[in-house]
């Protein structure tokens, strides 16, 4: 019972992180109508900022994040600037193929600065207590050590470390506010509007392009947040630690509905929590064959995904 | 006009390519003339033998290859500078493969146009298996550091190997755990991507059977989902085991032991991959405090043997990866020679077949003391050396290995 608790809680946490990366995904698809492949490698190179910025003496956790933040959203802007915006009129696929070639450059870029060894990440939440600890029979423990328990030697059946808690508290928040951003304020409404028809939208007198750039700024925040919780919860950067929770991120967004906020959400904790299960009760090695299956299915029933919608094209 | 500029852009890019492939052929030739640089001193009466060195110096796997490489040089110029093998001064062509089979068996083409008369290599497997068969068929004699899968070596009665196989790394594994250690229901979690990983499970399993030793929980993972190791390690605690085998890289088991902290308190066994979790963990090594790895050679090793061939390679390539493919390619050369001194080699004119014939005769009667221990060889090919199996202790918080066995 503890055991499928934990891998729930496991779950839930693997799939915040995924759920905070789609909803870079799905915003700019939504608005831009374009898929940012390069968003995962955005992923990775917040890792590295934080992860440098942590080995210096002066810089304190917080201050850590702050930059990590701050040079995904610069990196984010610059790339839709310099390489997207000139593509704004071509086909879709020149625009899919220049963000897998923006993939592939940050990737080397990487890999020549911070060589392909993989660098062990020191957790934002280090030193911390776990979260919560619960033993057989005994009131459960929230913030203590192992080490300062109570009941003496009693090994604890479920432990949820500080990082988990964090995620899934951190990803809430962050959800919570975007969506009030989007719903109250008049940049998050110019956003939806220009995702609903951007010509529209610039007849009304909205800056189309600034919302673009507004869009993958957020986008890459947010990619930077993930990226410190995922490298915290998983110790490790290398030039490809973007690449798999991006695509994972994507078939979130995918499998929530592309374009839809709230579908990025759902789609990423489900994705997480599903992986996790079947790794436990089916197998650990068709994990994700299993995640991609349930796409299928979703999209055989719902092609449009779980709370995506229709859209008529007029011929 | 705009076919002014056409011409122009034509003439100037066929330029450019020229200059291109003429780059790339100097660069070649600079390359291979650094390789032999250290042949030049102390060169004796009986000519110069080409030995053909194939691995990896440029992609993924380039660690590897570039270990190897360095190895068999510092080797080669040590051999050299006292006098060579029966007067013959050795000389090493390197090539690189890319951890490319088709490009491997071009670079062993290209070798025998160089006049090579053994190989040292390949490095990594699948190329191994690939230039074997070349090489039986042109009975060429083939000695590899590394390549661990078993088909290596199974071309011909040419081919011999340095290191363990996978499933012979397991089963030392198994029968190290279970005549020295207390554990008796083990852990495993391995790649099952991973031929390396797989290779040394299978052999660990089946001598655990016998020996009294229960797998009582095995748990895999792919190489498309590496980071996520906590359902593996929960499903181990809840076995019961008392010991866990990690068969794969340190990478990976760097997280793997993070993320089971305070969530799995058994001690970790770990096959050669293992070697490097040290450096990868830096500050945090402390978690690695009382972990058994198995490898024939490690840097920190105190053993003197050990500690000479590392100096000696750390002044000669200070910026290079120093680990048991070096150990083991240093250890090639110096078979090679034991073999040439056994068989009575005194002239490097004789061709690659005869030569061959000599040192396959040889390698089965000698025994070599080297860096990676005592190795003697069985007609198959395959090494017969008591493994090595170090712990990780902490000093001051620094990892160490101390030498079990």
């Amino acid at each position: 019972m503890m055991s499928f608790v934990s891998y729930l809680v496991n779950g839930l946490s693997l799939g915040s992180i995924y759920a905070l990366i789609a909803l870079g995904y799905t915003m700019v698809y939504g608005i831009a109508k374009m898929l940012n492949f390069a968003h995962g490698d955005i992923i990775m190179v917040g890792g590295y900022a934080a992860l440098i910025t942590m080995a210096t003496t002066w810089c304190p956790v917080w201050l850590a994040i702050v930059i990590a933040v701050v040079v995904c959203t610069v990196l984010g802007v610059v790339i839709e600037k310099v390489a997207y915006k000139p593509l704004r009129g071509a086909p879709p696929l020149a625009v899919l193929i220049t963000a897998i070639g923006v993939s592939y450059l940050l990737q080397n870029v990487a890999l020549l600065t911070q060589t392909a060894n993989p660098k062990t990440f020191t957790s934002i939440a280090a030193g911390a207590p776990p979260f919560l600890l619960v033993f057989e029979g005994k009131a459960p423990l929230f913030f203590t050590a192992a080490a300062d328990s109570p009941y003496g030697d009693l090994k604890p059946v479920l432990t949820i470390s500080m990082e988990t808690f964090l995620a899934i508290v951190v990803s809430i928040v962050i959800m919570v506010l975007l969506t009030l951003f989007i719903n109250k304020t008049k940049a998050g409404k110019a956003m939806l509007a220009c995702s609903e028809d951007k010509g529209a939208a610039q007849l009304m007198g909205i800056n189309v392009n600034g919302t673009i750039t507004l869009t993958f700024a957020i986008g890459s925040a947010l990619a930077a947040v993930a990226a410190v919780l995922m490298c915290s919860t998983y110790p490790q950067i290398t030039p490809y630690t973007g690449s798999m929770p991006g695509i994972k991120a994507f078939v979130a967004a995918v499998f929530g509905g592309i374009g839809s906020i709230p579908g990025a959400m759902i789609g990423g904790v489900l994705l997480g929590v599903i992986e996790q299960l079947s790794k436990a009760y089916i197998s650990s090695q068709l994990s994700d064959a299993i995640v991609f299956l349930v796409l299928i299915i979703v999209l055989v029933v719902r092609p449009t995904g779980i709370l995506g919608r229709k859209i008529n094209e007029k011929v | 006009m705009k076919n002014v500029f056409k011409r122009v852009a034509a003439v100037s890019l066929a330029a450019a390519m020229t200059f291109g492939f003429a780059g790339c052929n100097t660069n070649g030739e600079s390359g291979s003339s650094n390789n032999g640089a250290g042949n030049g001193g102390s060169a004796g009466n009986g000519g110069t033998l080409v030995i053909g060195g194939i691995g990896p110096i440029t992609g993924g796997a380039a660690q590897y290859g570039v270990a190897v490489k360095n190895g068999t040089q510092l080797a080669v110029d040590e051999i050299n500078a006292a006098g060579g093998v029966n007067g013959i001064t050795l000389k090493l062509e390197f090539q690189d493969d890319e951890h490319d089979a088709e490009k491997s068996v071009n670079a062993y083409n290209s070798l025998k146009d160089k006049d090579m008369k053994l190989l040292i290599g390949t490095v990594t497997s699948a190329p191994c298996e690939a230039v074997s068969k070349e090489a039986a068929k042109d009975n060429m004699f083939l000695l590899t550091p590394s390549g661990s899968s078993v088909d290596c070596i199974t071309a011909g009665d040419n081919c011999f190997r340095m290191c363990f196989t996978d499933p012979m790394q397991g089963s030392i594994a198994a029968n190290y755990i279970a005549d020295n250690m207390s554990a008796k229901k083990i852990g495993i979690i391995y790649d099952s991507s991973d031929s390396y990983s797989t290779g040394i499970v299978s052999g660990f399993e089946e001598v655990a059977k016998t020996k009294g030793l229960e797998v009582v929980e095995k748990q895999a993972f792919t190489a498309d989902a590496k980071t996520d190791f906590s359902v593996q390690i929960q499903k181990i605690a809840d076995s019961g085991a008392e010991m866990l085998f990690l068969p794969f890289y340190y990478t990976e088991a760097a997280l793997v032991l993070q993320q089971a902290q305070g969530k799995l308190d058994i001690p970790v066994f770990g096959g050669d991959g293992l070697d490097g979790i040290i450096d990868v963990l830096g500050d945090k090594v402390d978690i690695a405090d009382g972990v058994y790895v198995m490898s024939p050679y490690a840097a920190s090793s105190p053993e003197a043997k050990s500690a000479a061939f590392t100096k000696a390679y750390q002044e000669k390539f200070p910026n290079d990866p120093l680990n048991q493919f070096a150990a083991d390619a240093y250890d090639c050369v110096y078979a090679v020679k034991q073999a040439m001194e056994k068989a009575d080699v005194k002239d490097a004119s004789i061709s690659a077949s005869e030569l061959c014939n000599k040192l396959k005769a040889a390698m089965t009667q000698i025994e070599l003391d080297g860096v990676t221990g005592k190795t003697k060889w069985a007609a198959d090919g395959e090494p017969e050396k008591a493994p090595k199996v170090l712990k990780i202790v902490i000093k001051d918080g620094k990892g160490e290995y101390e030498v079990l066995s």
